[in-house]
């Protein structure tokens, strides 16, 4: 009567002649298509081919005024002429300098707010609290500010600069202190690191994918307060200066008073540029020869 | 049942010319969560001398974790008292290496060698690069783990990232090295296997070693003596011999007969508390 079923009983067997599949060996070689459209950088490539072949059929196509959106051909001839004969590329180091010397000093006070933080609970607080206020605030609206305090110049483009870098920063590496895993502060006490030297040693290495994370969130910040720095007050700054060019911010703004459009857009493509260089060349390189390395991110 | 006195040291006749390397004596370890303060220990006493295998087994919450976290350092007694070599312990030190169940105890930024010289040079070991390099290539050479020594920790499987960590702690030669269930998050068939290696490590250099285990199987197999201890807090129960017990003995009689009595201990205790509880109830 019962509805449950019973164990089958079957006979048992081992194979005696295991042979190759049919179906090929275990591993193949993949196909040269198939490696070639395995590569990241070839198929975000082909994309952006495909938006500049849009851009450019779009333009020749509808009659749209040269002042309003030039085409990609007018853009990358822009581009050229800008880079041999108006100095962009000194542009573009004179912003760098710039950016370079506020991402450095940001990071210098970032590393002495995080150290204060770990080391004391009052650090802690003080980080805690001034990220709180002051990470919502953007950096560009300290910029009349600064103005204000340091004058017309690179110091003032700077103090912006610092306060987009710090907080980020600071802010992720306590994080990655924070989550270092209660075994690997054990081993590092086993082994007598103490103090510093344990951060240095064992702190700084074991959170450095989140300390990591806070340099390019600090790094994209600072790069766009300076463009938009240099785009509202880069004129007075570039005045100041004796027979400086000026940043990049201050190329797209000229351009733009003297209705060059495709200058503009050129502006425009050199920011873009620079970020995507940053963000897809240094930091990658950083990041495969830590973290990945490491196998502390996934590839 | 008649009161349970945790006497410190074990009626060892043959050891009293020798002096114990590592000396726990009426230790009470509490600490503090959100809500509670926990007694985890209450006045454990016990002696290892020089090459024991010493077994910490019991069920959880019978704070043998908790003694050892103690031993290397990372906590302070509120009674009694934990010595090594005579010398009170005060604070975390490269004499007590301790071996953990996590992998994570490796340093993912440093390769299978590097890890090894990390310790050696900061636990002040060596003075050279040459000697450490030296030291850390004798012992990945005794864990077999030749080839790897350049590999970084997320390439190795669970069971060599013990064994790195096991080298670590080999080549510091601590006065005593400390054993956290090092095999308890690895597969069974790989859990015999390192087992085996370290009985084989043992025989070649008889290095003095701690191991906490809730396996009744592994203690027996890997310890040459064991304090069972009971739960809520954890007092000690008994400590038994276990040196002329391994892999080769189990499924025979005596072991089983061994086995089933640490089982009863620990049992009893289930048993008991099952029984105040429904008590409890009853009333």
């Amino acid at each position: 009567m019962s509805t449950i079923p019973n164990v089958l009983v079957r006979s048992e067997f081992e194979a005696t002649d295991i042979t190759e599949a049919d179906t090929g060996d275990a591993a193949r070689k993949l196909t040269l298509f198939e490696r070639i459209s395995d590569m990241n950088s070839v198929r975000k490539l082909s994309i952006l081919v495909l938006v500049i072949v849009a851009w450019e059929t779009y333009t020749r196509l509808s009659g749209v005024s040269e002042l309003i959106l030039p085409n990609f051909s007018a853009t990358a001839a822009a581009l050229f002429q800008a880079v041999t004969s108006e100095q962009l590329l000194e542009m573009v180091w004179n912003s760098m300098t710039v950016l370079v010397t506020g991402y450095f000093i940001g990071l210098v006070i970032a590393t002495l707010l995080t150290t204060a933080a770990t080391m004391t609970r009052f650090g802690n607080d003080v980080l805690s609290t001034l990220t709180a206020m002051l990470n919502p605030l953007p950096a560009i609206a300290l910029l009349p500010l600064a103005l204000l305090w340091f004058g017309l110049g690179a110091d003032a483009i700077i103090f912006t600069l610092l306060h987009s870098v710090i907080w980020p920063v600071a802010l992720n590496a306590l994080v990655g202190f924070m989550s270092v895993s209660e075994t690997q502060r054990m081993v590092g006490k086993n082994y007598g690191l103490k103090g510093l030297v344990y951060v240095g040693k064992l702190l700084i290495p074991a959170a450095f994918p989140q300390i990591l994370m806070g340099l390019k969130i600090g790094w994209a910040y600072a790069w766009r307060t300076l463009i938009a720095a240099e785009l509202v007050f880069g004129g007075s700054i570039s005045d100041t200066e004796d027979g400086a060019s000026g940043g990049l911010g201050w190329f797209i703004f000229a351009n733009q008073m003297d209705l060059q459009i495709a200058s503009v857009f050129a502006g425009l493509f050199t920011v873009i540029l620079v970020g995507v260089f940053v963000e897809n060349v240094v930091f990658n390189a950083i990041e495969n020869r830590t973290v990945r390395r490491w196998g502390m991110q996934a590839r | 049942m008649a009161k349970r006195k945790s006497s410190a040291a074990g009626k060892k006749p043959a050891a009293d010319a020798i002096q114990p390397i590592l000396n726990v004596d009426g230790v009470t370890l509490q600490y503090k969560t959100k809500e509670h303060l926990i007694t985890a220990t209450y006045r454990v006493g016990f002696d290892v001398y020089p090459a024991d295998r010493f077994v910490l087994l019991g069920p959880s919450g019978c704070g043998k974790s908790t003694i050892l976290k103690g031993i290397a350092g990372y906590m302070k007694p509120v009674e009694g008292a934990i010595r090594l070599k005579g010398k009170e312990i005060s604070e975390p030190g490269p004499d007590r290496v301790m071996v953990f169940q996590e992998f994570d105890q490796l340093l993912p930024w440093k390769t299978v060698k590097q890890n090894i010289i990390f310790a050696l040079h900061n636990g002040g070991k060596t003075d050279t690069a040459a000697e450490a390099e030296d030291i850390a290539m004798e012992y990945i050479i005794k864990v077999k783990l030749t080839g790897f020594e350049d590999t970084f920790p997320h390439m190795l499987s669970g069971g060599m990232k013990q064994r790195v960590a096991i080298a670590r702690g080999m080549a510091m030669e601590p006065d005593i090295l400390l054993m956290d269930e090092p095999f308890a998050a690895l597969d069974a068939l790989t859990r015999l296997q390192m087992q085996k290696e370290l009985l084989q490590l043992w025989e070649d250099t008889h290095f003095t070693v701690l191991f906490v285990t809730h396996s009744i199987e592994e203690a027996l197999i890997s310890g040459s003596r064991i304090l069972v201890m009971s739960p809520h807090p954890g007092q000690v129960k008994a400590e038994l011999n276990a040196h002329h017990l391994n892999h080769d003995n189990v499924g025979e009689e005596e072991f089983a007969k061994v086995q089933q009595h640490i089982h009863d201990m620990l049992f009893a205790d289930r048993i008991l508390e099952e029984e105040i509880k429904s008590g409890a109830r009853g009333k």
